[in-house]
Parts: C-alpha cells; structure tokens; sequence
C-alpha cells in the first residue's frame, strides 16, 4: 500500500475512537470546570487529577484486556456469572490495585506538596476523597467493562478494539464525576 | 502489574504539579480548566492508537523501522492528520461548553488557538515518542503490546499537560 493509502485507512479506523474520547473528555472537562470551588477548599485536589484519571485506564483497560484475551482463548465464558472464580479473580484485581493506587497517589501528593512548601489538605482528606472517588468510579467502570465486552463478544465484536474507547470515555466522565462527588460528600461531614 | 502502575501514577503526579502551578491562571479561566482532561486524554489516546497499529505490524512482520518504510510513514501522517483536524474542535467545544455552563472568560478564537497549537505540537511529540518506545521494544525483543501502550499513553498524558502549559504561558 502507498504511503497515503496506509495514512487515509488509519485515519478512518481511528476517527470514531478518537471522536468519542473527546467527547468523554469534554465532559469530563465541564465537571472539572464545574468544580473550582471544591480544588479551592482542598488544595491538593488538582494536583491528583491527572494521576486518578490515568489510574482509571491503566486498571480497568488491563482489566477489559484480561477478559478479552480470555473470551479468545475460550477461557471465559460470554455470559455475566460472578461463581465464575476467573472473572471475579481478574474484578477483585482490578478493584484492589485500582484503591491501593488512589490512596498511594494522595499520600504521595500529599509529601510532594509538603517538599516543595505548597498548600495541601489534611493527608486524611485527600486519601479519603481519593479512596472514595477510585471506589465509586471502580464499581462503575467495572459494570461497564465487563457489560460492553461481554455483550460485544456475545455480538460477534471484536472485545479488544472496543476496550479502549470505552474505558477512556467512561473513565473519564465518571473519574471525574466521582471525583467531585467524593470531595463534596468529604467536605459536608466536615473534613477530615 | 502493581509496581508498574505505582511507577506511572508518581510520573501522572509529575504532570498534576505542573498543573497545581498554574492553578489560579485555570481558575480564573475556566475554559482553559475544560480543556485540561481533554488534551491530556487525547494525547494519550493519539499515542496509544498509533502504538496498537504500529505492534500489530511489528507482530505481523509487516513494517521496518526505516524512514522509506510506507505503513510506518502511513501511519505516522494519519496520526498528525487526526491530531491536526480533532484540536480545533476541541477548542471550540471546550470554550462553547464553558459558556453555556459557567460562563467564558477567553474568546473563542483563543480557546481555538491554544488548543490548535497544543494539538499541533502534542501530534509530533506523540508520534516521536511512540516510534522511539516501540523501536526499543522490539530491539530488546520484548512484546511492543505489554511495554509500549502504558508507557505511550502516560507519556502523553504528561506531555499534553506540559504542552498545554506552554502554549497558554506563550498565547495567553
């Protein structure tokens, strides 16, 4: 194939993918933009924002990956059974290193903040608005991973081109909506 | 998988310094704050994109890594195409979605400007970076799919930030 032929392809698979990220993303960016009064009462709180996105696609897309590969290998079956020990193995995973990051990432702002003498929030309120929103967006990033792949496979889709736009447009509308909600519902019980 | 993803989310904390530092210019200006999840996402996903196509070739044994080689090429010049056609749009969303929630603060032509030339110059840095990642990966031997998109997409991630940053310090 020539060089435009090659280019004029790639653009046309990639287009719908990218179309719908950014359309998440804006989303995402509305919520974010939506809530300056919550970055201002927990200073610290932007600063976790690129880290608990970027946790959301790496956790739960390894985890749309490993059912993927699994339905392919005729591994898993393509029906939702949580007796199934595989799939509620590779879900336990992904929710376990999924909180363990969120709760690393504020304690590791937290210090770094400390080091460089900028104003954060108590360690106990970033680790449990962080905690919370990787909890919420967890179980709901989780319901549609494994819906989507499932129901895509049961379609005759193939599971592992749709993991990807789906968990960076999920990932980031809900990341971000759990996000806020998690800073509110800290910040109405009073802080930490 | 632990580790790694300990190591990624301490570089993704690089990134939100960078973004604590011009806060109060992001407050100020919401429409820059709406732009913020999108170009970082965006970049990675330009980057991760290209990655998948250009493992696949690698595992297919379809490419070479030369500068005459016509799916690396191919591929490139899709990815600077996307990159170079999706930013304005972005722009313009982000700014009309600004006004119609919590009210604009920059003209659109700006909010346009600032995420064109982030586009323009994120384009470049991702396909540099992801030639580079998947080039030693295959020269180390190892699977381009296990190594190459984690490590695209949080390096885009980052350097949508740092772009983004710049482009508004040089604009704005």
């Amino acid at each position: 194939m020539s060089i435009r032929a090659v280019a004029r392809e790639a653009y046309r698979e990639a287009l719908p993918a990218l179309g719908a990220s950014v359309v998440g993303g804006l989303f995402a960016g509305v919520v974010l933009g939506g809530m300056r009064s919550e970055l201002q009462q927990v200073p610290g709180l932007l600063v976790l924002v690129p880290a608990l996105l970027a946790t959301r696609g790496n956790v739960y897309g390894s985890l749309g990956a490993r059912l993927a590969t699994g339905l392919h290998q005729g591994l898993l079956e393509p029906s939702i059974d949580l007796g199934n020990e595989r799939l509620r193995g590779a879900i336990a995973a992904a929710i376990t290193n999924g909180l363990l990051v969120s709760v690393f990432a504020a304690t590791a702002a937290y210090v770094l903040l400390g080091l460089l003498g900028q104003a954060a929030a108590s360690l106990p309120t970033l680790v449990a608005v962080s905690l919370l929103a990787g909890l919420f967006s967890g179980i709901t990033l989780t319901v549609a991973v494994v819906s989507v792949v499932f129901v895509g496979f049961r379609r005759g889709q193939n599971p592992d081109t749709l993991v990807g736009p789906i968990v960076t447009t999920t990932g980031d509308v809900f990341g971000m909506a759990f996000l806020l909600l998690a800073a509110r519902i800290v910040l109405s019980v009073g802080g930490l | 998988m632990l580790p790694l993803l300990l190591v990624l989310s301490l570089v993704e904390l690089g990134s939100g310094l960078v973004l604590g530092s011009f806060e109060d210019e992001l407050l100020r200006r919401p429409s820059l704050l709406v732009l913020v999840p999108v170009t970082i996402g965006t970049a990675g996903n330009l980057g991760s994109i290209l990655a998948a196509r250009l493992s696949t070739a690698v595992h297919l044994g379809t490419i070479t890594f030369s500068p005459e080689d016509d799916t690396l090429v191919g591929n490139a010049v899709a990815t600077a195409g996307l990159a170079v056609s999706v930013f304005p749009v972005v722009g313009l969303g982000a700014w009309g979605l600004t006004e119609l929630t919590v009210g604009a603060t920059l003209a659109p032509t700006r909010v346009v400007l600032v995420a064109a030339c982030s586009g323009a110059v994120l384009a470049v840095l991702a396909i540099a970076v992801t030639l580079l990642t998947t080039y030693v990966a295959y020269r180390l031997g190892l699977d381009p799919d296990d190594v190459v998109i984690p490590v695209v997409t949080n390096t885009c991630d980052v350097l949508g930030v740092l772009v983004l940053f710049g482009v508004v310090l040089v604009l704005l």
